[in-house]
């Protein structure tokens, strides 16, 4: 069985603009779930490092089989902390696509590119996911 | 965790190469695997169903790599403050399975003047209980 090609067509797409409203909620039941004592984590004031993971954007087009998905790796930049009642302007972009030949045969690799923006227009935080398809 | 007290990162007592403190996490359990796909909105099932990880060539669930990230970024929060944190940047290098105990570590690679502080420039990864680098990277904060 094969899944369609994800081609290099598709580099440069990128998703709709999506508004997230963090909440304090949301925080503190990440900040639950992996454990995290940080106090203001904890109290659903200050988003930890990785929260913006929670932010899932999509990008029309790219679509695969989560059972063929490896995380290679991630990067995430802050202008300012994360915090509860922020709106942010969120995008995800397809930066990049390319085929490697691995151990396990051929892989295709996904580089997303992800920002969000307060309401002024000023950058948050950026993410750099590589995304492995095998 | 094996330590609750924060440790402060002070730079004059840091200098390149300063081991940072160990953080040990508690065991990873298939329930922190749920609540952690619930909290993140990955839902992929290898990660909470052991008959879809075996359907794809894996003995069973693994962890999100994320979630090991989130570990390490409890590092970050727990030595300086989720305020100071800059950046954080991680390859997933292997496999991390309920039971598994992980411990972030680190050391210090740069120190330098930024807008608004001092700068540090950390290595740091997780390792099992194996000593195996699971997660590993680098990450910058800045200090008083």
């Amino acid at each position: 069985m094969t899944t369609p090609a994800i081609s290099e067509a598709l580099i440069g797409r990128e998703s709709e603009e999506v508004l997230v409203e963090v909440e304090r909620g949301a925080i503190r039941k990440f900040a639950e779930a992996v454990g995290d004592t940080t106090a203001a984590c904890v109290r659903g004031d200050v988003a930890p490092p990785t929260f913006p993971t929670t932010f899932r954007i999509a990008i029309p087009g790219l679509t695969f089989d989560l059972a063929r998905v490896l995380h290679g790796a991630q990067e995430y930049r802050f202008e300012r902390p994360i915090r509860a009642t922020d709106r942010l302007r969120c995008r995800s972009r397809l930066a990049d696509l390319y085929h490697r030949e691995g151990r396990l045969g051929p892989m295709t690799f996904l580089i997303i590119e992800t920002e969000g923006r307060d309401e002024l227009g000023q950058l948050v935080f950026t993410g750099r996911s590589t995304v492995i398809l095998r | 965790m094996s330590a609750t007290r924060a440790p402060s990162l002070k730079p004059r007592d840091l200098s390149i190469g300063s081991p940072l403190p160990d953080l040990r996490k508690d065991p990873i359990t298939k329930l922190q695997l749920v609540k952690y796909a619930g909290a993140s909105g990955d839902y992929n099932l290898i990660h909470t169903d052991d008959e879809t990880a075996r359907r794809v060539g894996l003995d069973g669930v693994i962890a999100h790599g994320m979630l090991s990230m989130a570990f390490l970024g409890q590092y970050l929060c727990w030595m300086a403050s989720p305020d100071s944190v800059r950046r954080l940047t991680v390859r997933f290098t292997a496999m991390v399975r309920p039971g598994d105990v992980l411990t972030c570590r680190g050391r210090v690679k740069a120190l330098s003047e930024g807008t608004g502080g001092r700068q540090l420039t950390l290595e740091l990864w997780a390792e099992n209980q194996r000593g195996e680098q699971v997660t590993v990277g680098d990450a910058e904060v800045m200090v008083a």
